[in-house]
C-alpha cells in the first residue's frame, strides 16, 4: 500500500509527457506540411543568434520594463525547474527533500532559498504583466484580433503562474521539517506563521496537497502549451536558429521563375523542344501562397512560436495609421488555418480533404495584404525573430502571378514597367533629359 | 548650370576603350521625377566637384523591377534585372553608386543570384568615402547650427543597416543633428514602399506620409533630410498637409551638400 503514491505519480507523470510527447509529433507533422527551405547554411552565424536572441534576450530588452520583466518571469521559470527535478525523483522513489540527502545543507538551502526569492520575483513581475493587460490596457493587447481565445489564453498562462509559484512557497511554508532547519526558507518563513494554528497533520495535508497540486498544475501547463500562444517558451529556440540571416531588405527570387525567364531570353532555347526527364518536378505547382501548405516550413515554424506580444503590430505603420493589416494578426491566422487543416489531416486518415477554405481570403483579406509597405518594422520588432513580411510577400506573388489581382493602379504600374521601363508612362529613350533641363 | 554637368554614358566610356570609376545608377525616380531630378543634378555636381570619373547608362538605364518584386509580380522583377544585369555586365561594371535605397537594396541584394554581382554604393556612402579620401571637401557654414533631422529610409536603414553615412555628413555641415522619436532602426516608414507609392492607400485613419511628418515636426526641425527620392516625395506632402512649407524644407543630403559649397 505505501508504494500507491509512487505508482500514482509515475502514472500521472508519464500520462502527462505522454500527451505531449504526442501533441509535439502532431505540431512537427504540421510543421513539415510547408515547403521545403533549405537552412543548413552557416552554423555558427544561427547558434549564435539561438544564443543571443532567444537564450539572452538581447531583443526582449529593447523595450525595457516589458524585457526586464520578461527576463525575470524567464529565469525564474527555467530555475524553479530545478526544483522539480527533485519533485520528480521524490515523487518516484517516495523520498522526500532527496536534495538534502545529497547535498550538504548550505547548499540545499542556497537552491532553495533562490528559488523563493525568484518565485516571489516572478510573481510580482506576472502581476505587473496581468494589470499591463487588463488594467493598464496597452493598446496593443486591446487590438481587434485580440477578443476571445487570444486574450483569455493571454490571462490564464499568468493565473497558471500565479498558482505555481503560490503553491511553491505553500509547500514550502507548510513542511514542518524544512522550516525546522531554517536554511532556505528565506521567504517561507515568513509565510509559516500564517499556519500556526493548525495541527502538524494538518500541515502535512496541507504540504502534499501544494506538492500534488504543483507538479500536476506543471504538467497540465505543459500540455497546455499545444493550445497556447505560450509555445513560444519551447519554440523561441528553433525559431531563433532558423530565422533570416541575409539583410532584411533581401526577398527570395523565384527559382522557378529564373528558370522560365533564362529560357526566354536565351535565344539558343528551342521553346518546343520536349522537356528533360524528370523536369516537371521542378515546376511548382503555383506560384506564391494562397494556403498554409504553400509556405514553407520555418514560416509555419515561425506561425507556432508567435506569442501574440503585438510589438510587430504596434510598430507597423500600416496599422498605426488605422489600417486593418496587423502582422500579429497574419501569424495568428497562419496558426489557425495549419491548425484547421491538421485536424483535417487528422480526421481523414492522414490525407487532407479540401475543405473549400484557404489562408486567403477565409482568414487573411487582401485588404491587409496590400496595406504593408514592406519596410520591415515588424521583422526588426519581433523579440524571436519571425518574419510576417515573408508570408505577405508569398500571398502577394499569389495574387499577381496566379489570379492577375493586383490593384488596378499596380497594374498600371508593372504596364509601365514592362512597356517603358519606368514605373511611369516616360518614354526609356528621355531616361537622360534631365541633363540639359 | 546645367550647361557645366558632366554626364559621360556607359557608352561614350567604352567607345573611348575607357572604364569609369563608378557606375551612376540615376533610378526611375531619379530620372524622371521632377523633385528627384534636383537631387541627381546636386549629387552630379558633387562628383564632378570632386573629379570622380563616372558614367550613366542613359537610356540603357531602366527600372531595377523593385515595385515589381514587391508588389508580387516576381515574373517582371526578374525580366528587368536579367535584362539590366546583361547590360551592365556587358559593360564590365564593378561598382555601382546610386542616390535611391530602392535600387541600392535590389541590385545589392537580388541581383547576385541572378548573375549580377557588383559593389553597390549608396550616395550618401559614397560622398562619405569622397570626404574621408579629402577628394570632396565641405566649405561654408550655411547650414551651421541649423536643426536638421534625418529620416531613415527603410531600404537604407533596416534593411541594410546603413544609419551612420548620411548623419555623419549631416554633422560635417555643422548642423544639429536632432533625431525623431522613431529613429534608425525603429525609424518610421514614409509610406511609399512595398509599391504604395503607386497607389491609394487602403482604408485607415491617417496616411502614413502625414503620421511621420508629425514625428519630424515633433523635433522642430527647419530640414527634415531624406536619402529617398520616394521618402522625399512623401515627406513634401506631409509637409504640404501640415500646412508647413514656409517653415520646413525637406532636402536630401547630396542637395545639403552641394548647397552648401553654392553648387
Amino acid at each position: 500500500m505505501s508504494y500507491l503514491p509512487n505508482l500514482l505519480f509515475i502514472i500521472i507523470l508519464f500520462l502527462g509527457i505522454g500527451f505531449f510527447a504526442k501533441n509535439v509529433k502532431k505540431l512537427m507533422r504540421n510543421i513539415k506540411l510547408g515547403q521545403d527551405t533549405d537552412v543548413s547554411d552557416n552554423k555558427a552565424q544561427r547558434w549564435k543568434n539561438m544564443a543571443m536572441i532567444a537564450l539572452g534576450q538581447s531583443k526582449m530588452v529593447r523595450r525595457p520594463i516589458a524585457g526586464i520583466l520578461h527576463v525575470v518571469v524567464y529565469v525564474g521559470f527555467i530555475i524553479i525547474n530545478i526544483e522539480v527535478l527533485e519533485i520528480i525523483i521524490d515523487g518516484i522513489f517516495g523520498t522526500h527533500r532527496i536534495g538534502l540527502q545529497i547535498l550538504p545543507q548550505s547548499v540545499y538551502g542556497f537552491l532553495i532559498g533562490s528559488f523563493e526569492v525568484l518565485a516571489v520575483l516572478v510573481f510580482i513581475a506576472v502581476i505587473v504583466f496581468w494589470l499591463r493587460r487588463n488594467v493598464i490596457k496597452l493598446a496593443r493587447f486591446w487590438k481587434s484580433e485580440m477578443t476571445s481565445w487570444p486574450k483569455n489564453d493571454g490571462n490564464y498562462i499568468l493565473y497558471f503562474e500565479m498558482v505555481l509559484m503560490t503553491l511553491f512557497l505553500v509547500m514550502n511554508a507548510t513542511d514542518v521539517n524544512f522550516q525546522a532547519l531554517n536554511s532556505g526558507n528565506v521567504i517561507s518563513q515568513y509565510m509559516a506563521p500564517w499556519f500556526s494554528g493548525l495541527s502538524e497533520g494538518t500541515l502535512h495535508i496541507i504540504e502534499r496537497g501544494a506538492w500534488w497540486l504543483h507538479i500536476v498544475g506543471i504538467l497540465i501547463f505543459l500540455n497546455y502549451l499545444y493550445f497556447s500562444k505560450h509555445l513560444h517558451i519551447l519554440l523561441a529556440f528553433p525559431n531563433t536558429y532558423y530565422g533570416n540571416l541575409k539583410p532584411k531588405g533581401q526577398f527570395n527570387n523565384l527559382e522557378a521563375v529564373t528558370n522560365e525567364v533564362k529560357m526566354m531570353m536565351d535565344s539558343n532555347v528551342d521553346p518546343f523542344a520536349a522537356p528533360a526527364e524528370g523536369s516537371e518536378d521542378e515546376v511548382p505547382a503555383k506560384f506564391g501562397a494562397s494556403d498554409v501548405q504553400d509556405l514553407n516550413w520555418v514560416q509555419l515554424l515561425n506561425a507556432y512560436t508567435c506569442t501574440e506580444c503585438g510589438r510587430c503590430t504596434s510598430e507597423c505603420p500600416a496599422n498605426q495609421t488605422g489600417k486593418k493589416l496587423s502582422p500579429r494578426k497574419i501569424m495568428m491566422d497562419t496558426r489557425d488555418r495549419l491548425e484547421e487543416v491538421g485536424k483535417n489531416i487528422d480526421a481523414n486518415k492522414g490525407e487532407f480533404k479540401e475543405d473549400g477554405k484557404q489562408l486567403l481570403d477565409n482568414y487573411i483579406t487582401r485588404e491587409e495584404l496590400w496595406a504593408c509597405t514592406s519596410c520591415n518594422a515588424c521583422v526588426e520588432a519581433c523579440p524571436v525573430s519571425i518574419d510576417p513580411l515573408s508570408i505577405i510577400l508569398e500571398m502577394r506573388r499569389y495574387l499577381v502571378m496566379e489570379q492577375s489581382a493586383a490593384p488596378t493602379e499596380l497594374n498600371n504600374m508593372m504596364t509601365n514597367i514592362e512597356n517603358n521601363g519606368a514605373p511611369w508612362p516616360y518614354n526609356q529613350m528621355d531616361r537622360l533629359n534631365w541633363k540639359n533641363e | 548650370m546645367s550647361e557645366l554637368l558632366k554626364v559621360p554614358t556607359m557608352a561614350e566610356f567604352m567607345a573611348q576603350g575607357k572604364q569609369p570609376e563608378v557606375l551612376f545608377w540615376v533610378g526611375c525616380a531619379g530620372s524622371f521625377d521632377d523633385r528627384a531630378k534636383k537631387i541627381t543634378k546636386a549629387f552630379v555636381k558633387l562628383l564632378n566637384k570632386a573629379n570622380v570619373e563616372f558614367a550613366v547608362l542613359g537610356t540603357e538605364e531602366s527600372c531595377t523591377g523593385d515595385p515589381a518584386k514587391r508588389a508580387g509580380n516576381e515574373f517582371l522583377f526578374q525580366m528587368q534585372a536579367v535584362t539590366n544585369i546583361e547590360v551592365l555586365n556587358a559593360y564590365e561594371v564593378k561598382k555601382i553608386v546610386t542616390a535611391c535605397p530602392h535600387c541600392f537594396n535590389t541590385i545589392k541584394n537580388e541581383y547576385p543570384d541572378l548573375g549580377g554581382n557588383y559593389e553597390v554604393m549608396h550616395h550618401t556612402q559614397f560622398l562619405k568615402t569622397l570626404l574621408d579620401e579629402g577628394r570632396l571637401t565641405i566649405e561654408g557654414g550655411k547650414y551651421k547650427g541649423k536643426r536638421i533631422t534625418f529620416h531613415d529610409p527603410c531600404y537604407l536603414g533596416r534593411a541594410n543597416n546603413v544609419y551612420e553615412a548620411p548623419r555623419e555628413l549631416i554633422q560635417k555641415l555643422e548642423a544639429e543633428l536632432i533625431e525623431m522619436k522613431n529613429c534608425k532602426r525603429n525609424g518610421l516608414c514614409c509610406g511609399a514602399g512595398g509599391a504604395q507609392m503607386f497607389k491609394e492607400p487602403e482604408k485607415g485613419d491617417k496616411d502614413v506620409n502625414v503620421e511621420r511628418t508629425e514625428q519630424a515636426l515633433d523635433v522642430k526641425p527647419e530640414i527634415i533630410a531624406a536619402g529617398c527620392p520616394f521618402c522625399n516625395t512623401m515627406m513634401t506632402d506631409g509637409i504640404k498637409a501640415k500646412e508647413k512649407e514656409s517653415d520646413v524644407a525637406v532636402m536630401d543630403v547630396a542637395e545639403l551638400i552641394a548647397n552648401a559649397q553654392d553648387l
